[in-house]
Parts: structure tokens; C-alpha cells; sequence
């Protein structure tokens, strides 16, 4: 078939492309120009203009087309705005979801269709899997490159369009393998990390230059609103933050230590309370995606029982979610903890994406 | 098999010229030397030289070769810099780059049809002393020819140079110095059947500020050993072309428009006079890099906007400037090259009215 494969340049997307092709598939390579090479370059992240480069050295090796689509006014409104946005309102956001969601599986997977293509694929590590009631998404086989976490806003209908052929591979180094054995020219290219558009891994600078109020100075309180101490811009924080408290962290409270329990950006204030404090039970999600149908006619909403990860890295907590109006839902935790608004809340049953959403703003 | 219709960014080379260039290639003399050797390369040069003043009305000291249309344009700027100058809105990124340098730069409106307003220059002329006006003969996007003679007689009575890229026009139409009342022009070889490496900036005045200096080639006004085979087969490939009167590419440029409006495309700057082999399509809704893709995909080399060298289709600033608004991120370029069939026309036919077919019209997401 037709398939178009996202190839970032890196050794992921451009494994995709070549086992793809060595499967007999019209494969049409693709890259995204995201922002302009010059102003932010870095190396180590994942499409600068070296990238760009790299993909098509990979598309000649390999003998299909490729094509860069430039996709920068796109991204700076979509990602990078929102990203400054959500900072502004005292989240932590994750870029990369609302990347994944609109540049890509919208913007770049509604070309794929225009051009004919029957699929697209990418080099994302997570699992399609064809189930009895429509397709599904799972966590990939090698647990350490899991980026199902950052794929949850994925509706249905994208899924069905996409593959993930990495999402059976057994680890990295197999990958580098097959690109090694491939010939490829990015066989041992470094990993990308972090935040793409970010140079030199300083988020911050940028958030700055966008939305400035977010690096103003402003107290540090606790949960009665007395005045511990001063911060240096609520970009700089997130929940459950113990770092750059100053001698707040360990002084105060009779040398209890402290972290961040709420950003208060209208009176631009971070809260702080406790560590050993224990959180809270139950909050809200924004902009739900469901990956698992209602089950019961009739039933209008969805009530779950199922694990739930709160951040990119974290363990899965028990929890009962309850559908809402209005494309939202209530999480109620079995053991409390410390949910940042802003940052996404994905729904397991075992390995399998039940769904997600965003935290609410209301719920720290 | 690829059917190539983009001879805007380059046109096919003419065996002709390809001839010319391989002689050229043996002749080991560097055309400076004193001995035998470097005589013969010599007259090769200046036969070139030759070639190229008589077909746009200068003497031979009024050609300056360079190793390209960018180049010229660039060494007609640089002996301005610093000082006031206009260009039309619609120029290529060879002049709007290098004049971002200058300290004043004003860009001129074109009218919708996407000639130069004539009365904006006139407007720009009376506020001030003007030292230099740039407006292209041709433009490579729509194919929209400029009112030049009508700017040349503004630029003249208010004492202002008038540079001409005629890169687009050269061999295509006729350019001259006289006939278009420009003190300066700058051609590009491969834009006519030449090789890649090869252009000149043609002027009456012997004395530019030269941009690369050295030993004194191009009466020392542009320094390093010429490319001798480029600029042979450059002089050859301009007599072919000047020897072509275009029509039959005329006639299949009309057929390709006539048959894109039936699907729903618009063609920018139909009614202006403009070069006969180039099509700007505008296809509603549709974005140009997708359009782009299909075609290519479908064996069709076309283009949208000027080629960026990382290979992204960038928004026209032609038809932004022509006031197209947003559907100037959906416009193609198809140019016929000089060795084009009717097979190539009705196969790039067909394969648009499929795509437009597909993706335009309404209904469709934006």
C-alpha cells in the first residue's frame, strides 16, 4: 500500500521507513520544518536543520521520495503559544501531546489522506492492536521507550490510519540494528530528548521571551498565605516541586521540607506546603479522549475502574474515572497524591489505552 | 518517468549548448594567460562576450560574467548600498534579500493583475532623491511582465538607475538595454537552456563596485578564472533560444489553463501581458505542497513559490503581494520548458483535473 512514514530525522523514523519499504510498500517519506533552524538550533533534540538533512540522506539511501512540509506558523500557534499559554496560567503543559495531536495526526495525517496514502506510520514506541471492538493502543513491548503516555489525545479514527511498527521491537539497540544492517546514515545518531524547539534545554528563556509576566518575581506561601519567602517567575515551578524554594525548604515549619502544592498565577503565587503532605483524591480532566467505547447501550457515560498515569515518567495509581459533560471526567484516586494541572492523566487496563485528558487548572 | 514543468527554476539544457561546453571543457588555457593556449580559451570568452552584448544591446565591456542571476543581481545592488532605493513587492528573494542591506527600501504595491503600480513608483520618486529602482522583467512565479519602459521614463526623469532581473525574460522575450530603458540587467544561462554556473550583469557604463575581487578578471570587476565551459554553453544556449518564438508553448500554456478553470482553478495575472509558457494555478482550499506532492507523485515536476533550498514550499509572496490572501499558500507553478510535447501537456492535464477532482472544491476541509 501507500504509506506515508513521518521520518524525523532521527533513527526510529527512519528504521520505519526502511522496514516498510523492505515489506514492498510505496513508502513517501515526510518532514516536518517546525520552526526556523536558525534561531533555534540544538543537538540532541529532534528537528533541527541537521535533521531535515539526515531524513532526506536517509529517504535517498533508501530510494523513496521525500518531501519537507513546512508546518512552522502551524506549530509556533498550536505548540509553542500554548506551550508559553498554559505556563501563563500556572500549568505545566506537554508540548509534545498537543504536537502529536494537531501538527501531526491532523495536519500531516490529513495530507497523508489527500495524497492517496492508506496509512501513515511513525516512529513512536506504542502498539496498535486490531481488537474485537475496533483498534486499541497499547504500551510497547520495550517499556523503557514507552511514549503512549504523550499519544493518549490520539482519536480513534487517527489510530486506525496509523502504525507504529517500532512498537514491537524488543529494545533500542535492535533498532540501531536493523538501521546498522540497513545501511542507513543515522545508524547511531543520538537519541533526541527533551523539549524539540527549546534551545539548550532552556524552556524557560523562551516562555520569557512570550509571555514575560511568567518570570516576574512574586511570593512564596504557605497553604494560610503567609509569606515564606520570594520566587523568580512561576514559570519555574510545577506541583510537588522541592527545588528553588531557597532556605524555605528546609527552615520553615520547624525544618519540615516543602514543595510546591499550588500555582497561583493570577496573584502570581506559588504555594507551598508540606512534603509529606498528602495530596488530594479527586480532580478534574479537560479535553477527554476516549479510546474504549461506552459498553453499555444506553449508557451515556463511561465510569471506569483503571489505572491512571499523571506524569510522563510515574507509576500507575488506582483509580475510579467518571465521565462528565461536556468532554471532561472526574478521577478519583485511591491513595492521594499530587496531580499537576496541565500535564496529561492516561488511563490503563494493564497495557492497553483506555484514554485520557488534561488536568484541570481547579483541581490543584 | 518524470514529464518536468518547472523550467522557471531551470530550463532543460540544449544540446547545442552541451556541445559548445564539452570543447570548451578540453581547452586548457586559462583565459589570461599570455601563451597560444590561453589565447584560444580567450577568444572563446570573448566570443561569449560577444554573444551576449549584441543580444542585449551593450558593448562588450558591458558584460560582466558571473556565476549567476543571484550574482548580477547582487553586483548591481552592491554599488548602491547604503543608499535610497525601490523595489517592486513582487521581486525574487536574489534582489529582496541583498536589499534588505540598504538603508532605505521601499517595496512597490502591484496591482492585482501583479504589474508594478506605476504610480506607487511615482509616488516613491517625488519624496526623495532615489538612487537606484529594481523591478524584474519577468516575473518567475506568475510570468507577469512589467510595464518597464513606463518605469524606465519615471526612473530617467527623476535621475534614479533602473536595474532590470530579466533572469525570467532573457530568451524568452526580447530585452534589451534600449529597448527597456534599463541601465543595468541581470540574466541568469540556465533560465534559457544554459548550464547552472553561468549569468552576467549587462550595462553601458563599464564601472561597477565589485563584489569579489582578485586578478583582475572582468576588467577588475569581477575577480576569479571564469567558468570558460558555463559561459560558452550560455552564449550558445541564448541563440538557440532567441531563435524560438514561443508560440506552440503559448498555445499548450492556454490548453493547461483553459482545462485547470474548468476544475475550479484561477490563473494569477491572466489579464496582464506576461511570459507564454507560465502558469500561476491557484487551487482554493487546497495547499500548494499538497498539490506539489501529488503531482510529483503522479510524474509531474511543477513548483509553488520560489524554491527554498531546504526544500519546503514556502507562501508566495507574489500572489500575497497581488492580494490573494491566504490562497496564496495555494498556488502552483507550472512552466513549459523549451523541448516540451503535447504528450507532456495532456498528461499533466489529466493528472491535475484528477487531483482537483480529489481535493478542491467545496466541502472539503481548508
Amino acid at each position: 500500500m501507500r504509506i506515508l512514514v513521518a521520518m524525523s530525522g532521527g533513527v526510529d523514523s527512519s528504521v520505519v521507513a526502511g522496514l516498510l519499504k523492505d515489506e514492498g510498500h510505496e513508502v513517501i517519506g515526510a518532514t516536518l520544518q517546525l520552526y526556523d533552524h536558525g534561531q533555534a538550533t540544538k543537538t540532541g533534540s529532534c528537528c533541527a536543520g541537521r535533521d531535515i538533512m539526515d531524513a532526506r540522506a536517509v529517504a535517498d539511501r533508501l530510494g523513496i521520495p521525500h518531501y519537507v512540509i513546512d508546518a512552522e506558523e502551524r506549530f509556533r500557534r498550536s505548540v509553542i503559544d500554548r506551550f508559553a499559554e498554559s505556563y501563563a496560567r500556572g500549568e505545566t503543559p506537554v508540548p509534545c501531546v498537543a504536537c502529536n495531536q494537531g501538527v501531526k495526526f491532523s495536519d500531516l495525517l490529513g495530507m497523508a489522506r489527500d495524497l492517496g496514502c492508506e496509512a501513515m506510520a511513525t516512529g513512536h514506541y506504542v502498539r496498535r492492536h486490531a481488537g474485537a471492538e475496533g483498534v486499541e493502543m497499547h504500551r510497547p513491548v520495550d517499556l523503557d521507550r514507552d511514549q503512549s503516555w504523550f499519544l493518549f489525545a490520539t482519536t480513534s479514527a487517527q489510530l486506525d490510519f496509523l502504525r507504529f511498527p517500532l512498537g514491537e521491537m524488543p529494545d533500542k539497540e535492535a533498532v540501531r540494528a536493523v538501521a546498522m544492517k540497513m545501511g542507513l546514515p543515522v545508524a547511531s545518531k543520538p537519541d533526541s530528548q527533551d523539549i524539540c524547539f527549546v534551545p539548550q534545554g532552556s524552556y524557560v528563556d523562551l516562555v520569557e521571551t512570550l509571555r514575560p509576566e511568567t518570570l516576574e518575581a512574586g511570593d512564596i506561601v504557605d497553604a494560610t498565605g503567609r509569606v515564606l519567602g520570594r520566587h523568580d517567575g512561576i514559570a519555574r515551578y510545577t506541583i510537588g516541586q522541592s527545588k528553588r524554594l531557597g532556605d524555605i525548604n528546609t527552615k520553615s515549619a520547624g525544618g519540615v521540607r516543602q514543595m510546591v502544592t499550588r500555582i497561583d498565577a493570577p496573584a502570581r503565587r506559588i504555594v507551598v506546603g508540606p512534603r509529606d503532605a498528602s495530596g488530594r483524591t479527586e480532580f478534574r480532566l479537560r479535553d477527554m479522549n476516549w479510546l474504549v467505547g461506552n459498553g453499555q447501550a444506553g449508557e451515556a457515560r463511561r465510569t471506569l475502574r483503571c489505572g491512571v498515569q499523571l506524569r510522563a515518567r510515574e507509576a500507575v495509581r488506582q483509580a475510579w474515572v467518571m465521565e462528565s459533560d461536556d468532554g471532561q471526567a472526574v478521577v478519583r484516586l485511591d491513595e492521594p497524591a499530587w496531580p499537576a494541572p496541565g500535564q496529561a492523566c492516561v488511563l490503563y487496563a494493564d497495557t492497553r489505552v483506555l484514554g485520557g485528558g488534561f488536568i484541570r487548572l481547579d483541581a490543584a | 518517468m518524470t514529464v518536468y514543468l518547472d523550467a522557471n527554476a531551470s530550463e532543460p539544457l540544449r544540446p547545442a549548448a552541451f556541445e559548445v561546453m564539452a570543447r570548451a571543457a578540453f581547452l586548457s588555457g586559462n583565459p589570461s594567460s599570455i601563451h597560444a593556449e590561453g589565447q584560444a580559451a580567450r577568444r572563446v570568452l570573448e566570443d561569449a562576450r560577444q554573444v551576449l552584448a549584441e543580444a542585449f544591446g551593450t558593448e562588450a565591456d558591458g558584460v560582466i560574467f558571473t556565476s549567476g542571476g543571484t550574482e548580477a543581481n547582487a553586483l548591481a545592488l552592491h554599488a548602491f548600498r547604503r543608499q535610497r532605493l525601490a523595489m517592486g513587492a513582487t521581486e525574487h528573494d536574489a534582489i529582496r534579500t541583498p536589499a534588505r542591506r540598504h538603508a532605505q527600501v521601499t517595496a512597490l504595491d502591484v496591482t492585482p493583475e501583479g504589474a508594478l503600480d506605476i504610480d506607487a513608483l511615482g509616488a516613491f520618486l517625488d519624496s526623495g532623491d532615489a538612487a537606484l529602482v529594481c523591478v524584474m522583467a519577468a516575473n518567475n512565479e506568475t510570468g507577469v511582465l512589467h510595464p518597464i519602459r513606463e518605469i524606465a521614463a519615471l526612473c530617467r526623469s527623476a535621475g534614479a538607475w533602473l536595474h532590470v532581473d530579466a533572469v525570467q525574460a532573457a530568451g524568452r522575450v526580447p530585452v534589451t538595454l534600449d529597448t527597456l530603458g534599463a541601465d543595468s540587467l541581470a540574466i541568469s544561462g540556465h533560465k534559457f537552456g544554459g548550464p547552472k554556473g553561468a549569468g552576467a550583469l549587462l550595462t553601458r557604463a563599464a564601472t561597477v563596485d565589485p563584489l569579489i575581487q582578485g586578478g583582475g578578471q572582468e576588467r577588475g570587476r569581477r575577480g576569479g578564472t571564469p567558468p570558460l565551459p558555463a559561459i560558452a554553453g550560455m552564449a550558445a544556449a541564448l541563440r538557440e533560444a532567441l531563435a524560438e518564438d514561443g508560440s506552440q508553448q503559448r498555445v499548450w500554456r492556454d490548453r493547461i489553463e483553459a482545462a485547470a478553470r474548468e476544475v475550479g482553478a484561477r490563473v494569477a495575472g491572466a489579464d496582464a501581458p506576461r511570459l507564454g509558457q507560465t502558469s500561476a494555478l491557484v487551487l482554493d482550499g487546497v495547499a500548494a505542497q499538497t498539490q506539489l506532492i501529488a503531482l510529483d507523485l503522479a510524474g509531474y515536476a511543477v513548483s509553488a513559490g520560489a524554491a527554498c533550498s531546504s526544500g519546503k514550499v514556502a507562501f508566495s509572496h507574489v500572489l500575497d503581494a497581488m492580494g490573494y490572501g491566504v490562497a496564496a499558500g495555494h498556488a502552483i507553478r507550472v512552466s513549459l520548458p523549451w523541448n516540451v510535447e503535447e504528450s507532456d501537456v495532456e498528461g499533466f492535464i489529466a493528472a491535475y483535473r484528477a487531483m482537483a477532482l480529489r481535493l478542491g472544491g467545496a466541502g472539503r476541509r481548508a
